[in-house]
């Protein structure tokens, strides 16, 4: 019997926890946030000290956990796909220095960008570091490959990625557990200059790297999660990689499939389980949630000339997560009929709860920002963009975190006075304080408000890393004092408010504008209170 | 033995605890279950969903195939109409008729209603009315369990017991008042499906 019903997210937190880890590190993105919580609010992690509060960014956790896993023990790294932007730049460097000590770097993809701003395949960085990746078709699989997944780091001398996408991370399932992995040891690199990538040393480690590359391929090959299966009717192959293998197997539920099966969990591709399912079919069709990776790079893998069909070719959708139904109709089969939904029904988007700060915020800021033309708002990623939505329709950009900030300037830069910026806390000390430092030493004048709920609120109220910390880092940074101001958003003070956005737009340089009150889905949360709803 | 069902509702509404109730009766009868949920943005006052799918053998995809599903188990009218493709045509519709009305176009309520009674098999109930002279509207998600348990193929029994194991923690007064809840729901779906 299943006894624990876990999250795909879930099932990660588990698989690594079993999988002997010393410490995670992450910042909270959906739908990715659940894998860190899972670990934080765990008996193991308390019983053992596993290290897992958040991080400040994603490359800050990124990097931590490189050095962690120098100092030889085991340690996953979490993120959201864009994250994997943010980190970039130590998780390409890392294929190159390899690892000491296991490291899993998990990665949740957003296809059909249900809370993000893109749908960006993470399976393509993994082939940019050349390191292999894990891509779980099911909650046991997430879980056991994160388990496993730290040996197979160290058996290969790199990271290791674990790659899902939401909906395995946001689908319960049952588990079952497997016993609880040793910790390791503490112990240095073997090779003190493992990690030092100056040039000579980096060309050395970057052809260790192409070398192991062939290694990489034999442990697809070897990989119990990468499978064939032959079939009767030669006329088409279907490779399905990762949670695809699901809604093909939904399709053939009361019959056997007749076309032969190439089930992908494990990159780099298999080239010798390839060319066997090249043997059994005539034509080609791949499933794949994200880009058409494999269905571009099997065209040059196969030795015959065959009509290869996926994404690239229209038989699934370009873009968004597929389903069950998209894939039988890739296939000719028939859906069931049904109904549509009532055209009365409206949509219902998101909105920002009743009685939140950045309400108040955004009322003194449409007042003060009427007078001038439109389009001056900056802003960034957190509750506070649903400000673009109506009734307040104050924002005009939303980019990438911090976004906000170097935008404004570079809006003022270019002569657009004034030129706002709204920030969150958790997202202006993950990635605003290098550009509120670049429009200090440029003179810029802008305006930056920092809407701060002294919580990553968006992601479900984690602990942000801003708290206490603002006005000091802004002065530290070389704002004038006099320029930073505080005010508590509330109804009350809303003609203040409007005479602080007045004066600070008035002013030409750097002005802050701290905005300060809880969210008040964390502050319910801590009263244990629910908040009205909307009426 | 296969039951597929939509709930559906507005983030915060609690959608997320009949999941769990039900969760909780299917573990204890030994059969499979997946659960898709809706985490995020949408949790801001959106349109919410989760696919349960409840099955005797191993279940594939997390998601229900559309035109498939056994139940609609909808905590809020208008919700209840946006997943209508997903169900089959000898399936269920269970839905509260209090609107939440965080939309400035919120369609008439009537129309809406007038909607839900088109469908072949429903059952429409005021569940925040019979959870606030139960005592607690938060209660209503909990009556639209009991008006949905007909369909589910669990018995009241396990579902019941599945009440008492989620909220549990929280006290005897308020697992009272659940299962309260739980049979008020029962009964207006048996005298009125």
């Amino acid at each position: 019997m299943h006894k624990n019903l876990l999250l795909g997210v879930e099932a990660i937190g588990q698989g690594a926890i079993d999988g002997g880890i010393s410490g995670v590190y992450a910042y909270p993105g959906t739908p990715s946030t659940e894998i860190t919580e899972y670990i934080q609010a765990n008996e193991i992690t308390k019983e053992k000290g596993i290290r897992s509060k958040w991080s400040a960014n994603e490359k800050t956790a990124y990097e931590a956990a490189l050095g962690m896993s120098y100092a030889g023990k085991r340690t996953m790294v979490c993120m959201k796909h864009v994250g994997l932007n943010v980190a970039a730049d130590a998780f390409m460097n890392s294929a190159i220095t390899g690892i000491n000590g296991g490291m899993v770097v998990t990665v949740a993809d957003d296809p059909s960008m249900h809370s993000s701003q893109n749908e960006q395949d993470s399976r393509f960085y993994a082939k940019f570091a050349m390191i292999p990746v894990l891509e779980p078709t099911n909650q046991q699989e997430a879980y056991e490959m994160t388990r496993e997944g730290f040996q197979l780091s160290e058996d290969l001398g790199v990271p290791v990625m674990v790659r899902i996408t939401t909906r395995l991370a946001h689908s319960r399932a049952g588990i079952k557990r497997k016993e609880v992995i040793a910790e390791n040891d503490l112990i240095l690199p073997s090779n003190p200059s493992q990690f030092v990538l100056l040039p000579a040393i980096a060309r050395k480690q970057y052809k260790g790297l192409l070398d192991k590359q062939y290694l990489f391929e034999q442990a697809s090959e070897d990989s119990k999660y990468n499978s064939f299966t032959k079939g009767t009717d030669k006329s088409l192959g279907i490779i399905a990689c990762g949670i695809t293998h699901n809604y093909l197997a939904e399709n053939y539920k009361d019959d056997e499939c007749p076309y032969s099966i190439l089930k992908l969990s494990q990159y780099p591709i298999p080239g010798k389980l390839l060319a066997k399912f090249e043997d059994c079919c005539e034509e080609v069709l791949v499933l794949e949630d994200g880009y058409p990776i494999v269905e571009e790079a099997v065209k040059g893998i196969f030795k015959k000339d065959m009509k290869v069909s996926g994404r690239l070719t229209g038989a699934l959708p370009r873009d968004g997560e597929l389903n069950a139904d998209l894939v039988a109709l890739s296939l000719g089969k028939e859906v069931e009929k049904t109904v549509s939904i009532p055209e009365i029904v409206t949509n219902r988007p998101p909105a920002l709860c009743q009685g939140c700060g950045h309400m108040d915020m955004y009322d003194a800021l449409n007042e003060a920002v009427n007078v001038y033309s439109k389009g001056r708002v900056f802003s960034d990623i957190g509750c506070y963009t649903l400000g673009a939505l109506p009734p307040y329709k104050s924002i005009y950009s939303c980019v990438d975190m911090g976004a906000s900030i170097t935008m404004a300037k570079g809006a003022s830069d270019a002569g657009l006075i004034p030129a706002i910026a709204v920030i969150g806390d958790s997202t202006f000390t993950h990635s605003g304080i290098t550009g509120l430092l670049d429009a200090i030493n440029d003179k810029a004048n802008v305006v930056i408000v920092i809407s701060d709920n002294e919580a990553v609120s968006m992601t479900g109220g984690q602990e942000s890393s801003a708290v206490g910390k603002i006005e000091s880092i802004c002065e530290g940074v070389g704002v004038d004092p006099a320029h930073i101001r505080v005010e508590t958003p509330m109804r009350k003070n809303h003609d203040k408010m409007v005479q602080i956005f007045n004066e600070e737009i008035a002013y030409d340089g750097v002005s802050v504008i701290i905005f300060r009150r809880d969210c008040i889905q964390v502050l319910a949360k801590r009263k244990k209170i629910k908040p009205v709803s909307l009426k | 033995m296969k039951v597929d069902i939509i709930l559906a509702g507005v983030g915060g509404q609690g959608i997320l605890s009949i999941a769990s109730i039900i969760g909780d009766a299917v573990l204890s009868e030994n059969l499979f279950l997946k659960q898709a949920e809706t985490h995020g943005m949408s949790q801001r006052g959106g349109a919410v969903v989760s696919h349960l799918r409840i099955s005797d053998s191993e279940i594939a995809s997390d998601l229900i195939p559309t035109g498939s599903a056994d139940l609609i188990i909808s905590v809020e009218p208008m919700e209840s109409l946006r997943y209508l493709p997903f169900l089959s045509s000898n399936g269920y519709l269970v839905t509260n008729t209090t609107p939440f009305e965080n939309i400035v176009n919120y369609p008439d309520i009537n129309d809406i209603i007038a909607e839900v009674k088109k469908q072949p098999h429903f059952v429409a109930i005021d569940a925040d009315k019979i959870a606030a002279d139960l005592g607690n509207k938060r209660v209503s998600n909990v009556v639209i369990l009991g008006a949905a348990t007909p369909f589910i193929k669990i018995t009241p029994e396990k579902i019941e017991a599945g009440i008492k194991r989620i909220f549990g923690r929280k006290g005897d007064k308020i697992v009272e008042l659940n299962l309260k809840a739980f049979k008020a729901g029962l009964e207006f779906a048996l005298k009125n499906s």
